[in-house]
C-alpha cells in the first residue's frame, strides 16, 4: 500500500485492485499526482480500477493524467475502469475517451541508417532534378528575350537596379576603403624593414582589383539582394502571387528572375569598380600618413604596375558573382513551399550557397585568368 | 445545346496515388452557370482548384477547360481568370498595374487604352478610386475585389473563385456574392466558386457538387436547395450546418 497527501488536499493510495483517489486534484500538483499514480499502479494484478468517489475536484488535466494511466494498464493487459464518478465528473470522463478501449497507438518506427540514406539520397535526386528545370526555363527565357529583345518588360530593371546598386554604394565604399586601408597597414612593417615603401601601391592595387573588391562587394550583395530576392520570391510563393502570375500566362522565370539576374549583372561591377578607386584611396591614406610617400608617388606606382587586364578580370569576375547570387537567391525563393519559417530557411540557404558559390567560381575565374595582364 | 465550359472525367487528386484526396471525380459546369465546389474542411477543395486550373496534375483521369487541358504551356492567354483565396495581389505593384499586367501581357494595346480598361475593370468591382493605390492598403473584401477585376481583364468566359467570402464580415461577403451574381448574369461568365460558406451557395450557387473527405468521393451533385433533402446524413449535416454524428 502507498499513499500520499498532496499539499492542497489530495491522497492516492493503492487498495488491492483499486487506486483510491480523493480530495481535489488540480493541475498545478500535476507532476507529483503522475509520479503518486505511477507509484500506485506498479505492479497490477489482473485488475486495477481508479475510484475517484472521494475526489471532490479532478480538473481536466489530472483527469486526462488518470485516463491516460488507465489506457497504459489496458494496453499492457490489465483490465481497468475509473468507478465512483459523480454526473459531472463521469462526463468529463466520457470527453476524454476514458470509458472506451483506447486508441490503438502506431509507434512511429525510427528509420534506419539505410533507410535514412535512401530517403536523403531520393530528396537529393528531387532537389537536382527541379533545379534542371529551373535552369532550363531559365535558358528559354533569356532565348526569348534574345529573340525578341522589343517585347521583354524592362519596367521593373531601373527600380532593382537602383535597389541593389545605388542603396547598397555606401555600405560598399566604407568595407572596400576600409580592406585597402587595412592590406596596406598590414604590410606597412615589412615594407619599412627592406626600403620598400613605394610597393605598396602594388600591394594594395594588384590585390584590391584583381581579388579583393570583387569578393567583398559579391559578399555585400550576397547579404543585401540576394537574401532579398529569396525573401521576396518566397513570400509571393506562400502568398500565391507565383501561382496567379502561372495561371495568366506570365512565366514566372521571365517576370521575376531574369530581371534580378540583369539587374546584378549591371550592378555588381559598377560597385566594384567604385569598390577599387576606394580600396585604392585606403592604400593611399597609409602610404601617405605611415610610410611617407606622396599622393603623387603613390599613383605613379600605381600606374606603373596596375595594367587594364588587372581591373577588367575584376570585373568580369564580379560579374559572374552578381549572376550567381541571382540565380541563387531567386531559385531558392521560388523552391519555398507553405509557410513562414520555410522563407526563413530559403534566406539562409541563399546566403550560404552564394558566399561557397562565389568562392568557388573565384578560385575557378582565377585560375582561368592567371595569364592575363601579368 | 449548351456549351461545356468544364468538364471533368474521372479525376484523382491529391499527392501521391494510394493516398488520394478525391477520386473518381466526374463532373460537368455549363456555360453562364455558377458552380459550386463544396466540402468541408480539409475535404480537397482547394486542391481541387489548383489541378483544375492546372497548378498540380492529377492523380488520374483528364480535365478540360474551354476544350484544352488547363497546363501552362500553350501559347496564347489562358482562357480563364482566377482569384485566389487571398486575393495574390504583387505588392509591389499598385492595384491598377495588377490589373493591367494581363493586358499588358498578351495585349498590344497602347498605354491609354490599358487605362482605360482597366479602370473600367475596377468600377466593375466599385474599386476604381484604389487605382493608384498598393495592395497593402487594400481590406481584405478589397482586396478580393482587385484580385476579381484583375481575373477579369482579359474577358475570359470562365473565372475560379477561390472561397471569395471566406474571412469577411456578412455584409461584406453579401456584397461580394451579390457582386459575383452580377457579374455572371450581365457579363454571361461561368462561375466556379469554391466554397464552405453556406450563404453563399444557398444565394448565388446554380449547381454544385460535394467534396467528402471520408469517402474521398463526390458525396452529392446537383441543386444546393434539392441537397438539404438528400439521403445521405453528411451531406444534409453539410447544408443544414449540422454537427449530429453521421
Amino acid at each position: 500500500m502507498h499513499h500520499r497527501r498532496g499539499v492542497s488536499g489530495w491522497r492516492i493510495a493503492r487498495d488491492g485492485e483499486r487506486i483510491v483517489i480523493d480530495g481535489e486534484l488540480r493541475i498545478h500538483d500535476g507532476a507529483e499526482i503522475w509520479r503518486e499514480l505511477s507509484l500506485a499502479a506498479a505492479s497490477p494484478g489482473p485488475r486495477l480500477d481508479f475510484d475517484i468517489a472521494g475526489a471532490r475536484v479532478v480538473d481536466g488535466g489530472v483527469m486526462a493524467l488518470l485516463v491516460e494511466r488507465r489506457a497504459i494498464l489496458l494496453r499492457r493487459g490489465v483490465a481497468s475502469e475509473i468507478l465512483g464518478a459523480s454526473e459531472g465528473l463521469q462526463s468529463v470522463v466520457h470527453l476524454l475517451h476514458g470509458d472506451e478501449a483506447p486508441p490503438h497507438v502506431e509507434v512511429q518506427r525510427e528509420l534506419g541508417f539505410v533507410e535514412r540514406v535512401g530517403v536523403e539520397t531520393a530528396k537529393l535526386g528531387t532537389r537536382v532534378q527541379t533545379g534542371v528545370v529551373f535552369l532550363g526555363e531559365l535558358v528559354a527565357s533569356v532565348a526569348g528575350i534574345v529573340r525578341h529583345p522589343a517585347r521583354t518588360d524592362r519596367r521593373g530593371l531601373p527600380a532593382l537596379v537602383v535597389r541593389a546598386g545605388l542603396d547598397g554604394l555606401p555600405i560598399v565604399v566604407l568595407l572596400n576603403f576600409l580592406v585597402g586601408f587595412v592590406m596596406a597597414f598590414q604590410s606597412m612593417r615589412y615594407l619599412q624593414l627592406y626600403g620598400a615603401s613605394p610597393f605598396v601601391a602594388d600591394i594594395v592595387g594588384i590585390s584590391v582589383t584583381r581579388e579583393l573588391a570583387p569578393l567583398m562587394t559579391a559578399v555585400i550583395i550576397t547579404g543585401r539582394s540576394g537574401a532579398a530576392y529569396a525573401a521576396e520570391l518566397g513570400t509571393m510563393r506562400v502568398s500565391e502571387e507565383i501561382d496567379a502570375l502561372q495561371v495568366m500566362g506570365i512565366r514566372p522565370v521571365s517576370y521575376l528572375v531574369v530581371p534580378r539576374i540583369l539587374a546584378l549583372l549591371l550592378v555588381a561591377p559598377a560597385l566594384t569598380l567604385f569598390a577599387d578607386l576606394v580600396g585604392i584611396a585606403g592604400g593611399l591614406v597609409v602610404g601617405v600618413r605611415g610610410l611617407g610617400l606622396t599622393p603623387r608617388g603613390y599613383l605613379s606606382e600605381l600606374r606603373t604596375v596596375i595594367v587594364p587586364g588587372d581591373v577588367w578580370t575584376g570585373l568580369v569576375k564580379s560579374g559572374v558573382f552578381g549572376v550567381a547570387i541571382a540565380i541563387i537567391g531567386c531559385r531558392n525563393g521560388l523552391a519555398t513551399s507553405g509557410s513562414a519559417s520555410e522563407v526563413g530557411r530559403a534566406t539562409t540557404a541563399t546566403v550560404v550557397q552564394s558566399l561557397f558559390a562565389i568562392v568557388l567560381l573565384d578560385t575557378l575565374l582565377t585560375m582561368l585568368f592567371r595569364g592575363v595582364g601579368q | 445545346m449548351t456549351t461545356v465550359m468544364l468538364s471533368v472525367t474521372d479525376l484523382s487528386i491529391g499527392w501521391s496515388e494510394g493516398n488520394a484526396l478525391i477520386e473518381g471525380a466526374t463532373f460537368e459546369v455549363r456555360a453562364g452557370e455558377i458552380f459550386g465546389i463544396l466540402g468541408r474542411s480539409a475535404s480537397g477543395k482547394s486542391t481541387m482548384l489548383r489541378t483544375l486550373i492546372g497548378l498540380e496534375p492529377p492523380l488520374a483521369g483528364s480535365i478540360e477547360v474551354c476544350g484544352r487541358p488547363p497546363d501552362h504551356e500553350h501559347a496564347g492567354p489562358p482562357p480563364f481568370g482566377v482569384m485566389f483565396q487571398q486575393g495574390a495581389l504583387f505588392g509591389a505593384l499598385t492595384v491598377g498595374q495588377n490589373v493591367a499586367l494581363p493586358l499588358e501581357r498578351w495585349t498590344r494595346l497602347p498605354p491609354d487604352a490599358v487605362e482605360a480598361i482597366v479602370r473600367a475593370k475596377l468600377r466593375l468591382v466599385e474599386l476604381e478610386a484604389a487605382y493608384a493605390q498598393p495592395p497593402s492598403t487594400l481590406s481584405g473584401g478589397m482586396r478580393k475585389r482587385a484580385a476579381i477585376a484583375r481575373a477579369l481583364a482579359l474577358e475570359p468566359p470562365l473565372i475560379f473563385l477561390d472561397e471569395p467570402s471566406s474571412g469577411l464580415d456578412p455584409i461584406t461577403s453579401a456584397e461580394i456574392d451579390r457582386l459575383i451574381a452580377t457579374l455572371a448574369h450581365v457579363l454571361g461568365l461561368t462561375v466556379v466558386i469554391v466554397t464552405h460558406e453556406l450563404g453563399s451557395i444557398t444565394t448565388i450557387v446554380d449547381r454544385c457538387v460535394l467534396l467528402d473527405k471520408e469517402s474521398r468521393s463526390i458525396l452529392a451533385a446537383g441543386v444546393p436547395r434539392e441537397l438539404t433533402h438528400h439521403p445521405h446524413p453528411r451531406v444534409r449535416n453539410f447544408f443544414t450546418r449540422s454537427a449530429e454524428a453521421a
